[in-house]
């Protein structure tokens, strides 16, 4: 029996943090999918990364900065055009509180 | 010869002795389109009519300025490139109706070139794969075999170019995305350093990784559309402020006395014999151009898949969590509240590989596996590119497979990601390093399938390639066969 990486439970909580959610069977085949890519990533224990400092980016940037000044931006109706609803100006969205 | 199977270079000639005209060009486009669309289904959206009058304005615009970098010229768009007006759809259901009120600096670009835009390209959902199986809106096939997948996520794009269903267009890669769909289809196609093109527009999958990058029959064009999409754009923060040469000018240098490593961890047990054959091949072919080739050493080029499913997911976790049903793209009609509507929307917005990857990213993330994860692949990362700045201390090019088989059949990795993942083992180390590296025809099977060879060059080093693959593609008198619909 090879060592479970992520149990159904887990599944179903890392799910809920990324905002998805899965049928039963749907998430046997996706808890037993990511247990084979997890344990593939445990190749990387093999690799002394001692003092190693870790690398984000491909390329060495500093901070882009650029002048406080207001520029163009979209307008209010071509920024709500994609909007699945709007109403007055405003995104909306279904209900938040009780 | 018909006008859709000549380069841009031999159209932008016509052009300009009145030869022919855009209109003529971009009609005998379209009729291929008429002609091979229904088999090889390279396109998500076609826009025929801004095209046929884009072409017409063209033509004017010759009579009356004379002819631009790419006036006239029919080129196809990657469906990650944000097209104002036109529907951008990143090959998923959650943005099925999206129609960016912006262009894509890269398309701001080619407009402002001249070029006509035939249309937008099918891919894998969100970038996400290697055979462009994943797309909302069905496979795309391979030209050369139909049976056979075009390669991925850019496999719209190549399949388009190599089928003459648009002179030449543009894809991204963010693990190889263009230059294996390039190897898989037969032509040219080439990943920039990062930060040279500007991702302004592109739909972000991984942002330290993601780079736009042409698809093109050869290495000239290839040179023209870097000549016109590189460059500053202040828009884009990671994007270099660094002059762009004029690409076009390292096409007839030659590589008399350049070192090329051969890095021994790239011809491994598992790679087809006839793509070894055939890249074994453009070893003797650049020697005989004057090239000294030498083994190199890149020693954790093992662990590149692996940190890559980890750096890659991560970044895409993030990045896909603005879809969620309130700005733009799908909503789902079924949550009560908030948090239902949210989930119910990806659930049913996102196709298995997205969220394979949304689960890896936010798994990898979580708090207590941050640091054995994503903490560790990014040291690793650091590995990878230390072990590139070594090799290319000793070579000016590094030469390997594009791929290691040639292209496998539709849907004979659907149910095992890491075998699809696998096919990715010679491109995803130039992303991780940020390096450039371009993918070129370097023969055929016995079968008749495409077969690439790739060349990688350090940081802001693409003329380099340019001159390389520039010297290859004339040594080498590659077969000009094309595929037969």
């Amino acid at each position: 029996m090879e060592k479970i990486k992520i149990s159904q439970d887990e599944v179903t909580h890392v799910a809920h943090l990324a905002r998805l959610e899965f049928g039963e069977e749907e998430k046997e085949k996706f808890t037993s999918q990511l247990n084979d890519i997890l344990r593939y990533m445990d190749k990387l224990g093999e690799v002394d990364t001692t003092g190693v400092e870790p690398m984000t980016h491909a390329i060495v940037q500093k901070n882009a900065f650029r002048m406080d000044v207001v520029g163009e931006s979209l307008p209010p109706d071509l920024s709500l055009a994609n909007a699945p609803e709007s109403r007055g100006g405003c995104f909306q969205v279904p209900k938040v509180i009780e | 010869m018909e006008l859709y199977s000549l380069t841009i270079h031999e159209l932008l000639d016509k052009l300009r002795t009145g030869e022919t005209s855009s209109v003529e060009i971009t009609a005998s486009v379209f009729g291929r389109i008429d002609a091979v669309e229904k088999d090889v289904r390279a396109y998500i959206t076609l826009m025929r009519e801004t095209a046929l009058a884009e072409a017409a304005r063209a033509d004017l615009a010759i009579r009356k300025d004379g002819i631009g970098a790419l006036t006239g010229i029919p080129i196809a768009l990657k469906d990650i490139c944000c097209t104002n007006g036109v529907r951008t759809t990143c090959g998923s259901r959650i943005l099925q109706n999206f129609i960016p009120p912006y262009d894509a600096t890269v398309v701001e670009r080619l407009r402002a070139a001249g070029a006509v835009f035939t249309g937008k390209t099918n891919m894998d959902e969100f970038a996400m794969g290697s055979s462009t199986e994943t797309s909302f809106f069905g496979a795309t096939r391979n030209p050369w075999d139909l049976t056979r997948i075009p390669g991925g996520s850019s496999g719209g794009s190549a399949a388009a170019v190599a089928a003459g269903e648009c002179i030449a267009a543009l894809g991204s890669d963010t693990g190889g995305s263009i230059r294996q769909p390039a190897a898989l289809c037969g032509v040219v196609g080439m990943k920039p350093t990062y930060g040279r093109v500007s991702r302004f527009g592109l739909v972000a999958f991984a942002s330290s990784l993601d780079q736009i990058g042409p698809f093109t029959k050869d290495v000239e064009d290839c040179a023209i559309l870097m000549n016109v999409i590189a460059g500053y754009d202040p828009r884009e923060s990671t994007s270099v402020p660094e002059e762009v040469p004029d690409y076009r000018r390292f096409l007839a240098r030659g590589i008399e006395g350049w070192t090329v490593g051969i890095p021994k961890e790239y011809f491994i047990a598992g790679i087809d014999p006839e793509v070894e054959a055939a890249v074994r091949q453009t070893i003797r072919v650049v020697e005989g151009a004057g090239a000294k080739c030498i083994e190199v050493s890149l020693p954790h080029t093992e662990y590149c898949l692996a940190v890559y499913y980890i750096v890659a997911p991560a970044e895409a976790c993030s990045n896909l969590a603005r879809y969620d049903g309130v700005k733009y793209g799908f909503r789902s009609e079924e949550g009560r509240d908030l948090m239902e509507m949210y989930k119910k929307t990806r659930a049913a917005g996102f196709g298995a590989e997205v969220k394979r990857r949304i689960m890896i990213g936010t798994y990898a993330l979580s708090s207590g596996y941050y640091d054995a994860y994503y903490k560790k692949a990014s040291q690793v990362r650091a590995l990878i590119k230390r072990d590139f700045d070594l090799a290319f201390a000793k070579c000016d090019v590094i030469l390997t497979p594009t791929t290691p088989t040639p292209a496998f059949r539709i849907g004979e990795k659907t149910d095992d990601p890491m075998q699809m993942y696998l096919s990715d083992i010679f491109t995803i180390s130039t992303n991780l390093a940020g390096i450039p590296g371009i993918s070129v025809p370097c023969g055929f099977t016995a079968a008749g399938l495409p077969v690439g060879v790739q060349f990688l060059a350090g940081h802001f080093q693409e003329g380099r390639l340019i001159q390389f693959a520039s010297a290859y593609e004339k040594q080498a008198h590659i077969e000009k066969r094309r595929p037969t619909l």
